[in-house]
């Protein structure tokens, strides 16, 4: 440890500039290790268990990921990151890969140098109300006081969507969802807004989730995904493609449990290819015939993952809506392997 | 006369009447409640008011602690069992929640076979600072130290200790006990080894690292001692330090490998990223408040230094950290720090948390111990200057312990706000007790919406500390304050 210090030390006084190294794949494999910014708690995406492993949406996607480049689901190091440490970590290449339920936006992809590979979830802004205000739209809000978390983009997009409307409101600052759970409750805030996905959550943990409503309007686009650097488009792609390898996985019906019987008898070509039967698809990434298989047999297609997280089966109970395949009317494409 | 006089008067008192009680409204608990609570008509007011605003306080809080759950496996469970056994209004602690991830509130992701490492460090710390505490008083160090026994013989084998490391922990309480009434000197040299025996049972990997690691400082002391009546205490401590950087950035790790290579005994490693909790704000407290102290009298030296460059440097320093909330420094360490760094060196983020609390604790326990040096007489000074002794003797001998006698209320204060500063460390993703650790309790959708359970318990623990620390520095002034009754 004394080493480090001094090593560090001297670096400093070199004032080496660090330059995060541009070929992250072979730094992965070199180091047996995917190292994952997740975010230090959200229920549903990321969070640690009593045992501390970390489980989730987010995580899947983090799982695959390894499960494609090290072949192994579980070789992976979680970095839990706050709102502020998040994109200096991933600039430092302290992290390979975030997936932190990040929303993908002008500035950060373009000013900030980072590249959304692919959107996870769509997400969008709402408003929780008690249902003996007697509100059934966010438009009969005018005058109504608001929890909102500071320093976020729903703060911003909270003010955009009043003035477009041209109605008041009292905004009422708080840290984080615990405290806006609980001034909704105190009735200190006539309405709670957040991500829709956090307000069901939070609903669904309420002591009395039938007094509660969630308003029809959302009032923002939030397409959470994974982000990588600039300029190592090569792990990007890999990313990328492990997603879409975990959609095209569900539209196709392969599932963890039937991959290895569906690379065996399927006449698709398109599944052949995915499943590295036919072709060699991997080796365009610098990776092997059966990443994408072993990716859908660790953790599972897209749908699964939903549903073991965040979908109608768990206490969080989100409906697929916008993430529902293209096929069932939601938005999650995945372009063709060929 | 005597005759005439005993007849001539009805009744004479021979012996005194017993003193009467005095009335009701001046004894006992009246009088007290009289003087205390209802001297005057404001008074009686603000105690009237005062018992209300208890009152109300425990008719709000008594039931929510009466009706707690602590066996349940969610917060719905708990609210389901608060409401059959109290009724569907009645509110109630969820315990629980507290009984399911006590561990990672202490521990954080420590792995759970190996707790019996931290708490043993834990409780060998209470035996290192003892003779700094209790400087050879032998009753004191023998309660510390019977203390230890009981506390680790009673964790370690909650924590299913490996029977190898018992018996280590054993022999090692049972020697540190036979010197401290022996030889209760010595026991300092038990002190100066805990960091190395610390680190290597927190962090594992192989014995040989820190063994290498504190053989620098060997170098320091033997340097030092050798040219120290030649070339004066500066000039031989800075060469004895340039020597010792030389043996850790060059020797340091190929002598380790070699001997772990020759002798290979290792712990399972631990990764900074596992700590958690108490755990985390323990180390970060206990080496920050240890490291501090020394370099905080430095510097408060240096501020009073004639020497313009020593001088300058110290205020430089000192007012540039105060100037800086803390915060800034966290965020520094966890961001700033990583583009500076060559790429992919693992420096370690607690290290770096540890590195800038020091820091920031050395620059205001330098002002406070520059407060205790300036309320010295300038005799004191001179008088040392008299007696002939150098600069660092007078300093040692004559200054600093008065000085330190002076100060320190405000040291253990410094340190108290330190310990408690360091939940800070949640904002650069670290998982603190307070916000780190509750935050991914809440995150596990069984006890998301639960609020003050984890608030309370981590602030009790914290009470618990702070007032142990700030109770031993009143004793401790007691004790000192002898020559000024």
């Amino acid at each position: 440890m004394k080493k480090t210090v001094f090593l560090g030390t001297l670096a400093v006084a070199g004032a080496l500039a660090g330059v995060a190294s541009a070929d992250t794949l072979a730094d992965v494999k070199a180091r047996g290790e995917l190292i994952c910014g997740t975010n230090t708690g959200l229920t549903g995406f990321a969070a640690p268990d009593a045992s501390g492993v970390y489980q989730g949406f987010d995580v899947a996607l983090c799982k695959a990921v390894a499960a494609a480049v090290l072949g192994d689901s579980t070789k992976v190091k979680y970095v839990p990151l706050t709102g502020e440490t998040r994109f200096t970590a991933l600039a430092a290449g302290e992290v390979d890969l975030l997936v932190r339920n990040s929303t993908w936006t002008f500035s950060r992809d373009t000013d900030l140098k980072f590249d959304f590979v692919a959107v996870n979830y769509y997400d969008g802004q709402g408003f929780m109300v008690k249902k003996d205000l007697g509100v059934t739209s966010a438009k009969e809000l005018d005058g109504a006081t608001i929890c909102i978390q500071t320093g976020t983009t729903t703060e911003l997009n909270l003010a955009d969507w009043f003035k477009a409307n041209n109605i008041a409101y009292t905004p009422v600052n708080i840290a984080d969802d615990a405290e806006g759970q609980r001034q909704l409750v105190a009735g200190s805030c006539d309405a709670y807004t957040a991500d829709a996905s956090g307000l069901a959550a939070t609903r669904a943990t309420l002591a009395d989730p039938e007094n509660y409503i969630i308003l029809p309007e959302i009032i923002s686009k939030e397409p959470l995904g994974p982000v990588v650097r600039h300029g190592d488009n090569n792990w990007g792609d890999i990313v990328r493609w492990t997603f879409y390898a975990l959609v095209a996985a569900e539209e196709f019906g392969i599932t963890s449990a039937n991959v290895e019987e569906t690379a065996t008898t399927t006449q698709n070509p398109e599944i052949k290819r995915i499943l590295g039967v036919e072709g060699d698809l991997g080796a365009f990434m610098g990776l092997d015939k059966e990443w994408a298989k072993r990716a859908i047999a660790q953790v599972g297609n897209y749908g699964e993952i939903f549903a073991a997280n965040i979908g109608e089966s768990t206490p969080i109970g989100l409906a697929r809506g916008l993430n529902a395949q293209w096929t069932q009317g939601g938005l999650q494409y995945a372009p063709p392997f060929r | 006369m005597t005759d005439s006089s005993d007849r001539s008067i009805a009744f004479a008192r021979e012996t005194m009447l017993p003193a009467r009680e005095p009335p009701v409204s001046q004894r006992g608990i009246v009088r007290w409640m009289r003087e205390n609570l209802f001297s005057s008509p404001m008074n009686t007011i603000l105690t009237l008011l005062g018992l209300g605003l208890i009152f109300l306080t425990i008719r709000a809080a008594l039931p929510w602690f009466i009706n707690g759950v602590w066996n349940a496996n969610s917060l719905a469970e708990c609210r389901a069992i608060i409401a059959e056994r109290a009724g569907p209004d009645a509110s109630g602690a969820c315990w629980a929640m507290i009984r399911e991830r006590w561990h990672q509130f202490t521990f954080g992701f420590y792995p759970p076979d190996q707790y019996w490492r931290p708490i043993l460090a834990f409780g060998l710390l209470f035996a290192a600072i003892a003779p700094v505490l209790f400087a050879g008083q032998k009753r004191n160090l023998m309660v510390v130290i019977a203390g230890v026994a009981a506390f680790l013989l009673v964790t370690l084998y909650l924590a299913s200790t490996p029977l190898l490391a018992f018996v280590f922990a054993a022999a090692l309480v049972i020697v540190l006990a036979v010197l401290s009434q022996t030889q209760p000197g010595k026991l300092m040299w038990f002190t100066v080894l805990y960091p190395a025996l610390t680190f290597y049972l927190l962090w594992g990997g192989s014995i040989w690292e820190p063994v290498t690691a504190m053989f620098g400082f060997v170098i320091i002391a033997v340097t030092y001692r050798l040219l120290v009546e030649r070339i004066g205490v500066a000039v031989s401590s800075a060469i004895g330090v340039v020597l010792a950087m030389l043996w850790w950035l060059f020797i340091d790790a190929h002598v380790a490998d070699a001997l772990a290579s020759a002798l290979p005994l290792a712990l399972p490693k631990v990764n900074s990223d596992q700590f958690g909790g108490f755990l985390l704000a323990v180390t970060i407290g206990v080496t920050a408040i240890a490291c501090s102290l020394p370099m905080g009298i430095l510097l408060a030296l240096g501020r009073r230094s004639d020497m313009l460059l020593i001088k300058t440097l110290s205020v430089g320093f000192i007012e540039f950290i105060r100037g800086v909330p803390l915060i800034t420094l966290l965020f520094t360490a966890s961001l700033l720090l990583q583009y500076f760094l060559p790429p992919n060196t693992n420096f370690d983020l607690i290290l770096r948390v540890i590195i800038l609390v020091t820091l920031f604790a050395a620059a205001y326990i330098a002002e406070v111990i520059r407060g205790g040096l300036a309320a010295l007489p300038r005799g004191q000074y001179e008088a040392a200057d008299s007696l002939g002794l150098d600069y660092w003797r007078a300093q040692r001998l004559i200054i600093m312990p008065q000085a330190l006698k002076i100060a320190i209320p405000g040291i253990v204060s410094t340190f108290i706000g330190l310990f408690k500063d360091t939940t800070l460390v949640a904002f650069v993703g670290l998982l603190d007790p307070l916000k780190g650790v509750t935050q991914i309790v809440r995150a596990d959708i069984n006890w998301k919406g639960i609020y003050w359970e984890p608030y309370i318990f981590v602030g009790v623990i914290f009470f618990v500390i702070c007032f142990g620390m700030s109770r031993y520095s009143m004793s401790l002034e007691r004790r000192l304050k002898r020559d000024h009754r």
